[in-house]
Parts: C-alpha cells; structure tokens; sequence
C-alpha cells in the first residue's frame, strides 16, 4: 500500500522535474534565439524596407482596433469613475483619474492584450506556415537567412509599432472620457483638462507607462516569432503555435506588468 | 555514391527511405552522423557558415512543392536571389528574370501571385528560380510528385534541356522510375538506408535485381513488403477470443 503511494509521489515528482527542466530549457533555448536575432539585426537594418513594411502590418493595420478599444475604455473609465468620485464630492477629479489609470495602466496592457492576439497571432501563423511549405528551407538554401530575412524584421517591427500604439490607445481614450465627462455627464471641461495637466507628471507617469509599452511590445514579438519559427511543420502544429502566442504573450504581459509596477511605484513615491 | 560533373543522375527509393536526406546532407541542412559528404572536393559538413553559404549560392534546390514565397509574385520570387546576392540594376534583373521565365516558358505568367498557379506551374516558377543565379549544381526533391501527365512531361523535358544547355549537375530525388529512366543518366537504388542498386537506364531497364524489378515493374509485393511490420495476422485477430 505504501509502497504503492511512495511509488505515486515519486512518479508525480519526476513528472513535476521533467515539467520544469523542460520550461527552463525552452527558456535557454528563446534566449539564444533572442541573441541570434539580435545578431542578425543590423544585417537586417539594412534592408530597411522590410522591417517598415511589417511595421505597417503590425501597427498600421491595428490602428482601428486600438483607436476603438481605447475610445470605448476611456468611456466606461469615465462613467465609473464619475460613479465613485461623485460620493466624495471629487467629481472634478475625474480627467486625472482617466488619465493616469490608461498613461500608467491600461494603455500599456490593454494594447498589449490586443496586439498579441491581433498581430502576435498573425506573426505566428506567418512564419509557421512559411516553414510548414518549406519556404524558410527554401531560402536558407538560397543561401539567405531566415533570421536576418524574415524573423529580426517581424520582431523589431512589433518593437517599434506596440508602444506607438499604447500612446495612440492612451490618446484615444482620455478623448473617451472627455466625450462621457465633459459632453454627456457635464463636468467643467476646463477642470478636466486642467486636473489632469497638474496631476499626471511626464515623468514618471508617461515614462513608466512607455517603459511598459516597450516592453510588453518586445515580449510579445520574441514570443510571437519564436513560437512560429519553432512550430511543428503540421497544420496542427502551426495552429497550435498561434494558440501559444496568445496565451504566453497574456500572460507574460500581465506578469511583466505586475513586476513593473511593483518596481515603479514602490514606497508610493509617485502620487 | 559518387555524381559526375555535367550528369543527371537519379536517387530512387520507396518513400521515407532516405532520399530528401540525402539531399539535405548535400545542402548542409544536416549533418552526418558518419561518413562524408564533399561537393566539388568540399567536405560539406566541416564547412564554416559563410563558406557553406558560398557553395549554396552556387546551387540551386527544388522543393517537393516548389516553396515559392507566398507574398510575392512569381516575378520577385526569381529576382529575389538576384537581388540579395547581387548588385545588379534592376532593368538588367528585370531582362534576367524574363529570360529564366521564357526558359521554363512562363514569361506571360511573371505578374501572377503563387496561390494563382498550378501545380505544374508552380513547380517551373521554382525552376526558374533555382537557376536565377546560374548555378553548377541543382537538386531537386521529388519534382515530379503530384503532376499531371503533361506537366510531368513538360518538367522531365525541363530538367534535362537545362541541365544541357548550361552543363549543370543534376541530383534529382524522386520515386516515378518511367520518368526518370526517360531523362537521366545514371540511377541509385536507396532502400532503408542503403544503396542496393545501380546502373544506367538501359542497365536498370535490363535489370534482374528482385528489388529494381519490383520497383521498375511496381509490383506491389516482394523485397519491398505490402505490409508493414506487424504482429501475426491471426493471433491479432483472436486475441481476445483466447
């Protein structure tokens, strides 16, 4: 009987060890093909048209899903914080509370969330099916690199794009919440406006929360070519690689941000 | 196995045997595990990167479905090797291109995408890509799988008048025994692994090897087994009738 559950615990601990080595080793394994891409970087610099070209997929394309999510964050933010700053009489308050909630917050990991499942993913199914059709072998027997052609532009143009897009988030929506606080709920627009000006600092509020965009867009771009690189050349593999892009890149952008914020705001030395 | 400078020659062998291997250890895709690869007196796996990718530049592959790059059109798809290995003006890319199309006859296709082609064509566009850069040595991994009859015609022909024309050495990997005996100039047998027969195609046409006679004839049983390795048919069967 004993026998039998020691047999059981040290089957579970051997399932745990082999869980965790196997997690650490896919670690190494992002890291070095981190550096890799680092390397190749200038070579692919120099073509610079390619990584301009996936920056207009990344980021231009995700223009109209950030710009709507932020206006419609921005809104409800408005209308909730109204709610509760109306009982402390504080209702003038609300421009900075909308404002420092999506600069610090919001902006960074809202945008995060969507640009990994709305160009992480495509980033992934991208390059895994350009290996499942052998077109990465292809090249690499064109004596091109892949790593230089395909895998460094992607990734720096998610670099680039995903803090541009926060700030364009953020922008969108303060302008929410002027449209519910100012034009619908009624509150002085002048105190809005000027709260807000007072209150959020550019440094360390608009920084922290670009540190944060930056970030969030490196992780997501690493983990979303990383994942498509590293697919298995099946259908399956290719659709369970985008699976793993989203996931990862959500949790990794919530993790990340709580040990930013916790680095950031410690001993409440902001506001 | 050695291939002579300027011939076709012919890896034939059951599928899943080994054949693509082959030509990914001639490409240095990868590496032996014993034994030695030398392309033109090279040995390819003890090669450094940008010696390796010096001899890539040099050859040209054909993959089993032509591995055209999806987001370009079947023009930049030939000019591409030309414009990442060379500095070339771009009328003088343009003027190549036409030429490498009008050779594989597909000049009027150049401004279609990829996924507007057939099957066929796709496999000349790859064709045409693989000799942008003018290369002494081309290998092709199964061109003729999945080609109508025509198609398969057109590519064999192909291979061989361009093989001709500009003295290329051809390894071409592939399973249809009545097309290659058509076009090459010497054959390989490959089975798990391992060479078991050569010769010419009137050689192997001659052959009494049970192996080359099943493959050359089809026959779907004999050295090459129907089944595949399992426990005995009846003892499966009533296993549980005990």
């Amino acid at each position: 009987m004993s026998a039998e559950l020691v047999a059981g615990i040290a089957q579970w601990l051997r399932r745990l060890g082999g869980t965790v080595t196997g997690a650490v080793a896919q670690l190494g394994f992002a890291a070095r093909f981190l550096a890799a891409v680092l390397w190749h970087t200038p070579s692919a610099f120099r073509r610079i048209h390619l990584t301009l070209r996936e920056i207009y997929f990344t980021g231009v394309l995700s223009l109209v899903i950030i710009l709507m999510s932020g206006l419609f964050v921005g809104m409800v933010l408005s209308l909730q914080g109204y709610e509760t700053l109306k009982r402390y009489g504080a209702d003038e308050q609300l421009g900075i509370l909308v404002a420092l909630a999506l600069v610090r917050e919001l902006g960074p990991v809202i945008s995060g969330l969507l640009f990994a499942s709305r160009a992480g993913s495509a980033i992934t199914a991208e390059i895994g099916l350009m290996k499942t059709t052998e077109q990465l072998a292809a090249m690499e027997m064109m004596a091109v690199d892949p790593l230089a052609r395909v895998i460094a532009p992607r990734f720096w143009g998610g670099v680039i794009s995903m803090p541009l897009l926060a700030a364009l988030f953020s922008a969108a929506g303060i302008f929410g919440g002027y449209l519910v606080g100012v034009r619908l709920i009624g509150i002085d627009a002048g105190a809005f406006w000027g709260q807000m000006q007072a209150g959020v600092d550019f440094w360390p509020d608009v920084t922290n929360g670009i540190i944060k965009s930056v970030v969030f867009g490196a992780a997501v771009s690493l983990i979303s070519v990383f994942e498509g690189y590293n697919a298995k050349p099946t259908a399956e593999g290719v659709a369970s690689a985008t699976t793993r892009t989203v996931v990862l890149s959500s949790l990794a952008i919530l993790a990340l941000d709580f040990v930013m914020t916790a680095f950031m705001f410690r001993g409440g030395n902001a506001t | 196995m050695t291939i002579p400078r300027g011939k076709i020659v012919a890896i034939m062998g059951g599928s899943g045997c080994g054949k693509t291997t082959i030509l990914r250890l001639i490409g240095g895709q990868l590496r032996p595990q014993s034994g030695q690869v030398r392309v033109g007196g090279l040995s390819v796996p003890d090669l450094a990167p940008s010696a390796l990718y010096e001899l890539r530049r040099k050859s040209g592959m054909l993959f089993q479905f032509g591995a055209l790059f999806t987001d370009m059109s079947v023009f930049e798809n030939i000019a591409f090797p030309m414009r990442e290995h060379t500095a070339l003006p771009e009328e003088l890319i343009r003027d190549l291109v036409l030429m490498k199309l009008q050779a594989v006859g597909l000049r009027g296709a150049a401004q279609l995408m990829p996924a507007e082609l057939s099957g066929g064509m796709a496999r000349r566009v790859a064709l045409a890509r693989a000799i942008a850069l003018d290369p002494l040595l081309i290998l092709y991994d199964e061109p003729f799988a999945g080609l109508d009859p025509i198609s398969l015609g057109v590519v064999g022909q192909l291979i061989r008048r361009l093989n001709d024309a500009l003295s290329i050495t051809s390894v071409v990997v592939t399973h249809d025994v009545y097309e290659s005996l058509k076009i090459v100039d010497y054959l390989y047998f490959v089975s798990e692994g391992r060479v078991i027969a050569s010769g010419t195609p009137d050689e192997v046409r001659a052959s009494s090897d049970p192996f080359v006679r099943q493959f050359v004839d089809g026959a779907p049983d004999g050295p090459v087994p129907f089944h595949y390795p399992a426990p005995a048919y009846r003892e499966e069967l009533f296993a549980d009738v005990g």
